[in-house]
């Protein structure tokens, strides 16, 4: 059996985040480096709660959070330094251009200005975002902005990429460029968190798959092993997950 | 309940929506404050009525004929609101033909446009006229109860003045959408009431200066060479002062012309405002592609590439620009100051010191909320792998070195002809800036920098806490400038409003968190 000497990307230790009620439950969570994670839930599950936790976003109210061995609420700067976070919300700036939101980001990165810029010819290349490199954000699409913020996410060259729900909003063609960037990332080793609610995409692309339900996670494991938690049998990962939400509302 | 479509319907529609946005605006979003709102408006509406009682209460039984020289100053004071009242005007009207909000709805609806722009035309005069009646009415009601019920014909005035400058925005704006198009019209407008709300202010100003050597537009205005050069008692532009005076046949002509040109102005363009609007709408839909220029990479420490972030984006701005823009305006009268007195070198510090601490203050506050409210990549920044504090220290930076280069060029000629003076209008123009910067970063949310107009409205308390800081830190260094003991009461009371917004601020915590 193979010893996995390497710490997880992401050990998430009894999460708590109470609003007006619990967001997040006592979540406990383990990544393995290299990994593709997706994160699906109902609305208001507590999935973004919880990315938003590990990104430094929000402070937990109880748990532990590491990336990479590095508990990342001690030491923020240097986890922060390893992870890559984008927003279902793309949050850039209309009156910079996508090279100079790069170089803004890689800034903040302290990333030197010749490999920075060599990455972001790279990334605008995969993204297709090379035609409008110098071109001021404000008057691109819901589509364009996420694949810039999504380039901001990467230049730096994050271990853990975090995405809350990436492709939401994106065209069949913006998606695929975003999903080959990611699997891209994905064989240089990058471990990959996603929440998303095309069920589809998680599905296809997702090494494993949890299901968070009331801030805790309800069941885990590849497609297959969800089905057979599920009692189903050739069912795609809709009707499992439907099944599972359904049992735990009723259990409830 | 009227037909749907019709002019009552949409006026009825509008009014329910203006109401809301009023009140919303009032209270912040938080509706929890009804009470707190209703008692500081009573208490303001009591305030106003005491001002207007020290101030115009001596005036109350002015004759019904009056002289030239009231006539002439009373007009001064109207055309003075009523620039004011043309500038809100055409702000409102640019919003109404940029804002998207219900176009597409009621566009593709079966409902006649010109019924709803008519409407809506008459609304924004609504709304100007509202806001006049609310400054100027506690001085009617003062008049009205001291020197008898003739002086309630300003109510009238102010509902003339609030038609009329809705017609010129409204021309105005049209004249522009013809003449540079959509997208140009939006910054030129802005500008434009800029210019408008301040010109005649800053005008008289500069004109006070050249003749008198003083700063003060009021005293102007009660110059004698003022009135003898102001037109003879029987011109028809002193009609509105007439009718404020009581003179029913001039409110008669007032309210008619005030009526008549507003009727015009709808009647020309409440058709042509719909297409107007969705072209304008459009526009903000289709921003063009604006290139920079290609060039390598520069590189940047996080603090560096924070403060040139920072420092881009608020040379971007074209809302910026305008307010920008206002800032510089008022600066102009200083300017001139200090130029004529390069030949005679007269004092003038007691003068120039507070204008250019006060802009200082005002100016930083601006810039302050930009950068630390209106931060677009919110979670970019948050993300970053810096230590606590480090972003706000870096945007703090920016916003004071902004200012800087602002007012170095006029601190430097001010240090040539009285070199102490301009000294402490540095120290003290430094601590306003800090102070206001320091109120924004207390008071900070989190919206778009596209929500700069509603800076004003998000807090009332950082409203009145920056422009008292502002004001008392003028104060303390005009004292200083003068050599006065008394300075540092004054600067102990701004340093007691500062402690009072911190202790009520929402965000008293360590800079870094948000």
């Amino acid at each position: 059996m193979l010893r996995r000497t390497e710490p997880p990307a992401l050990e998430i230790r009894g999460l708590q985040k109470h609003y007006e009620r619990p967001a997040v439950d006592g979540l406990d969570l383990r990544v393995e480096a290299g990994e593709f994670y997706a994160l699906v839930g109902p609305n208001g599950a507590g999935k973004t709660t919880t990315l938003r936790m590990v990104s430094g976003l929000i402070a937990p109210d109880a748990g532990e959070i590491f990336v990479h061995g590095i508990d990342a609420l001690r030491e923020p700067v240097a986890a922060k330094q390893i992870i890559g976070w984008v927003s279902d919300e793309p949050m850039i700036y209309d009156k910079l251009t996508p090279f100079e939101y790069l170089e803004f980001v890689a800034g903040l990165w302290g990333i030197g200005a010749a490999e920075a810029e060599r990455r972001a010819h790279a990334l605008f290349g995969w993204l297709g975002l090379a035609p409008h490199a110098h071109e001021r954000c404000e008057g691109f699409s819901k589509g364009m902005r996420q694949k810039v913020a999504l380039a901001g996410g990467l230049v730096h060259e994050p271990r853990l990429i975090i995405l809350d729900e990436p492709l939401t909003g994106l065209d069949a063609g913006s998606a695929r460029q975003v999903k080959h960037v990611l699997r891209e990332r994905m064989r240089g080793g990058t471990t990959v968190v996603m929440t998303t609610h095309i069920l589809e995409v998680a599905e296809r692309m997702a090494d494993r798959i949890g299901i968070i339900v009331h801030g805790k996670l309800l069941a885990e494991g590849t497609l297959d092993e969800l089905r057979r938690k599920a009692g189903l049998g050739e069912s795609n990962l809709e009707d499992t997950f439907l099944t599972l939400v359904a049992e735990q509302t009723e259990a409830a | 309940m009227s037909q749907p479509a019709t002019y009552t319907w949409f006026a009825a529609h509008e009014l329910k929506l203006a109401w809301r946005d009023w009140l919303s605006m009032l209270m912040a979003g938080k509706r929890g404050r009804i009470g707190a709102v209703a008692i500081g408006l009573g208490a303001f509406v009591v305030f106003m009525h005491v001002i207007a009682l020290i101030a115009v209460g001596p005036f109350a039984g002015a004759g019904r004929t009056p002289d030239k020289a009231t006539l002439a100053i009373l007009s001064a004071f109207v055309l003075l609101a009523w620039c004011l009242m043309i500038s809100q005007a055409m702000e409102s009207v640019t919003r109404a033909f940029y804002s998207r909000g219900d176009l597409d709805l009621i566009l593709s609806s079966p409902a006649t446009t010109r019924r709803l722009f008519a409407v809506r035309i008459g609304t924004l005069a609504l709304s100007s006229m509202s806001m006049a009646v609310f400054l100027a009415g506690p001085f009617a009601n003062v008049l009205a109860v001291l020197g008898g019920p003739r002086w309630l014909f300003g109510y009238g005035v102010f509902a003339a003045m609030g038609a009329t400058a809705a017609a010129i925005a409204v021309t105005a704006t049209v004249f522009l959408f013809r003449a540079i198009g959509p997208r140009r019209t939006r910054f030129a407008a802005q500008v434009l009431a800029a210019v408008v709300g301040a010109a005649f202010v800053i005008g008289l100003q500069m004109v006070a200066i050249l003749s008198y050597g003083t700063f003060s537009r009021i005293a102007f205005i009660f110059s004698q060479g003022f009135i003898d050069s102001s037109p003879d008692a029987s011109s028809l532009l002193y009609l509105p002062a007439r009718a404020i005076l009581g003179d029913p046949s001039a409110l008669l002509a007032v309210m008619v012309t005030g009526i008549g040109v507003l009727g015009a102005a709808i009647g020309a363009f409440a058709s042509g405002f719909g297409e107007h609007a969705i072209a304008a709408a459009s526009v903000s839909q289709h921003v063009p592609a604006r290139k920079a220029l290609a060039r390598p990479f520069r590189g940047a420490t996080p603090a560096g590439a924070l403060r040139r972030k920072e420092l881009t984006l608020l040379r971007r701005d074209p809302w910026l620009m305008s307010q920008t823009l206002m800032q510089l305006l008022y600066l102009a009268p200083p300017a001139l100051l200090l130029w004529r007195s390069f030949g005679d070198g007269i004092g003038i510090s007691l003068l120039l010191v507070p204008v250019l601490v006060m802009a200082a203050g005002q100016l930083a506050g601006g810039l302050a909320w930009l950068a630390i409210s209106g931060e677009d990549a919110l979670d970019l920044v948050a993300t970053a792998p810096v230590p606590r504090g480090f972003v706000m220290r870096a945007k703090i930076e920016a916003v004071l070195l902004a200012v800087a280069i602002v007012f170095a060029p006029l601190l430097a000629a001010f240090a040539i002809i009285m070199p102490v003076s301009a000294l402490v209008t540095a120290a003290f123009a430094a601590v306003a800036a800090a102070s206001a910067t320091a109120i924004q970063f207390w008071f900070r949310s989190q919206v778009k920098r596209s929500q700069f107009r509603r800076r004003h409205t998000s807090s009332r308390i950082a409203t009145f806490a920056e422009a008292f800081s502002s004001i008392g830190w003028a104060a303390t260094a005009a004292l200083v400038a003068h050599g006065t003991f008394a300075a540092i009461g004054v600067a102990i009371l701004t340093l007691a409003v500062l402690w009072v917004a911190r202790l009520i601020s929402p965000h008293r915590t360590v800079i870094g968190e948000r």
